[in-house]
């Protein structure tokens, strides 16, 4: 994998990308923490596809938030972005965030893309259940919520990153761009489009996972018709980093059935 | 010099153990504190203190905008300066003011803010603060990083609706209205005086500077970070070429005056423990949704406002450092005169009712600050400034008087 620099709409948009692998497109849209730069199942999933995983408008390397207003928008963005970077029909994974952005992608165009990876995606509300206001978080608060372990020594490497005021100061630019989709309720109106899903849609939620609590797994795959909904025993809201070998092996048996 | 009698109008009896049982002041604060009968008593307590503030020849009387919040009591402040403009006949009515990405559509306030300088004959001046991310993200819902913006289209709508002598179309981002016809008119022409309330955000320095309005730095931290903010409103005075008039800067401090300085503690020292501790009991993380600041302001910031700060204060603090200026009349004249000037700061925001400072001791504060710290200021200082950001209202003559039975 390598990183390349990225401009969409000649220039309006510029982001950096991880890019690599070989066979079928994977576009990989990550949340509202920030692209995954070096995450290790990126290249895992390099073996059997070639990966596209790009920082959003906004995050990281990003540039051109202020050009997107709402989460169409943001779909749309990436609708160009397949178009100028000509990716024929790719696989689409989304995780969190960018699994809300991703299901909008195939309702917006369901026809273009070949199968959908939905990663405890944001999108959805449960009156009886709501996620919580995760923007006033502090790293103890995060770290309790999205992972299985608070303790464990993902969990430590965490919040010790978070000392680094660079690194506060990059949290807060993500969660600031975040607010545009998410802000004060995750809930912008995919209800209405979810039922456009018609394509081969996989769910995997980590039975841990306090931020988008797994029965919301229930409603995506009440709402997705003919969606399987996986479950990690051992993970929260951050299964490619805590079950990484099971993530990529069920994504891979998924995507290339 | 000009000194405005300034409301925040808190609630009074928020228990001694507020802090250690309740999470905050603002936001989510419990709704079980609030007894509705208190509510008309503090309601008509305050109106009084505003009236018998301009009853006694203050520049200004002021009140603002929260939502949510126990130490500020008013959600629209625009209905107690309704009540005031029928009360009152010579101070202006300063709103500092409506948080105009709040209201959809903004020209609301265009017609609530023409309203009042209608029935006060032109004593109206309006504030448009951006609004705190406590009222304006958490308690109202806005969107953090879009705020600003939908904040500057507010304004542009207002300024036109006001000046706009015939219907127009507005096609903004966040306003399309097809008939902007607003009814009443402002007295005031082309409108009434504008004064941007701040936090100390870097971009709106500029733009204050650029559209030639006043700001008013409102902080409860006292003059020693005020001189801070204001060193850097100043600087950008300067890049827009505009001169450094001191009535184009305001800044609000707590405010004891006592017969000597002894007096002072025994006089004001509960109260300020109260508003410090359990009025400002607020959270940091409630302080600044992700997006509210830019990341411009947020590096330029030494060490951000925090509240938290607050809860270690005692009185002797609180005068040392600045917090609250309290003493003899002599000692209040002689170090407000002392930060006023190094400051460069024509208009100031008296907050003489703090807390749950009592009914007879806001008396007192108001007439020993009106007798004998206002003529001084007004006498003293600036007089060689105009200040062009006073309202302008009818003549004596053409004004209805005060109601009478």
């Amino acid at each position: 994998m390598q990183e390349v620099k990225v401009a969409i709409r000649n220039g309006k948009f510029t982001t950096s990308m991880q890019w690599g692998g070989s066979g079928e497109p994977l576009l990989f849209l990550h949340g509202a923490g920030g692209p995954m730069v070096g995450a290790p199942f990126l290249e895992a999933l390099a073996q059997n596809f070639t990966v596209y995983a790009p920082a959003h408008p906004g995050f990281g390397a990003g540039t051109g938030i202020e050009h997107i207003d709402d989460v169409i928008d943001f779909a749309l963005y990436y609708h160009d972005f397949l178009d100028e970077l000509q990716i024929e029909s790719p696989h689409i994974m989304g995780h969190s965030l960018g699994g809300m952005l991703a299901a909008e992608m195939a309702a917006l165009a369901p026809y273009r893309i070949n199968r959908l990876v939905l990663v405890c995606p944001a999108g959805l509300w449960l009156e009886d259940n709501p996620i919580p206001d995760f923007f006033l978080f502090n790293p103890q608060q995060m770290v309790e919520h999205v992972f299985h372990d608070p303790s464990g020594p993902m969990s430590r490497m965490f919040t010790e990153q978070l000392q680094d005021p660079e690194a506060q100061l990059e949290m807060y630019k993500c969660l600031a761009s975040t607010g545009k989709f998410l802000w004060p309720i995750p809930d912008k109106g995919l209800k209405k489009r979810i039922h456009r899903l018609h394509l081969p849609t996989l769910l995997l939620w980590g039975n841990s996972d306090k931020l988008i609590p797994p029965v919301y797994g229930e409603a995506f795959q009440h709402a997705i018709p003919g969606s399987r909904l996986v479950h990690f025993e051992s993970s929260g809201h951050m299964i490619m980093l805590e079950e990484q070998d099971a993530f990529v092996e069920a994504v891979s048996n998924f995507l290339l059935e | 010099m000009k000194s405005h009698w300034f409301h925040l109008m808190p609630y009074q009896d928020l228990p001694e153990d507020f802090k250690e049982k309740h999470p905050s002041v603002w936001v989510d604060v419990s709704s079980k504190l609030y007894n509705p009968a208190l509510g008309h008593k503090y309601y008509n307590e305050y109106l009084d203190q505003l009236e018998f503030a301009d009853s006694l020849g203050f520049d200004g009387i002021c009140v603002n905008e929260h939502h949510s919040n126990a130490y500020g009591m008013m959600p629209s402040p625009n209905l107690i300066l309704a009540s005031l403009a029928r009360r009152t006949s010579k101070s202006s009515l300063i709103v500092l003011g409506n948080s105009i990405a709040l209201y959809n559509p903004p020209i609301r306030v265009a017609e609530e803010m023409a309203m009042l300088d209608c029935i006060s004959g032109g004593r109206f001046v309006g504030g448009f603060p951006v609004g705190t991310s406590m009222d304006t993200n958490f308690a109202y819902g806005q969107t953090p990083m879009t705020l600003r913006e939908k904040y500057r289209e507010a304004h542009d709508l207002i300024i036109k609706a006001w000046t706009e002598p015939e219907p127009f179309v507005f096609n903004g981002k966040y306003n399309q209205l097809r008939y902007v016809n607003i009814w009443p008119r402002p007295i005031q022409k082309p409108h009434p005086p504008v004064w941007i309330p701040g936090g100390g955000s870097v971009e709106t320095w500029d733009w204050v500077a650029e559209h030639d309005y006043m700001y008013a730095f409102l902080s409860y931290f006292g003059y020693e970070p005020a001189t801070q903010i204001m060193q850097g409103y100043w600087e950008a005075v300067d890049r827009a070429g505009r001169d450094r008039n001191p009535y184009r800067a305001g800044y609000l401090q707590l405010i004891g005056v006592s017969e000597t300085d002894a007096e002072a503690e025994k006089d004001y020292a509960e109260a300020a423990s109260y508003f410090y501790h359990r009025c400002l009991h607020v959270p940091d993380y409630w302080a600044a949704a992700p997006g509210y600041l830019t990341l411009k302001t947020l590096k330029s910031l030494k060490s951000p406002f925090s509240f938290e700060q607050l809860a270690d204060l005692k009185w002797k603090d609180f005068v040392d450092q600045g917090y609250v200026i309290a003493g003899s009349p002599a000692t209040v004249r002689e170090r407000l005169v002392e930060v006023v000037k190094e400051m460069n700061v024509g208009q100031l925001f008296s907050l003489l009712h703090f807390g749950n400072l009592g009914r007879e001791q806001t008396r007192k504060n108001t007439e020993l600050y009106a007798k004998e710290v206002l003529p001084f200021l007004r006498e003293q200082l600036w007089n060689e400034w105009e200040d062009r950001w006073a309202p302008h209202p009818l003549k004596e003559e053409d004004r209805m008087p005060v109601a009478a039975l």
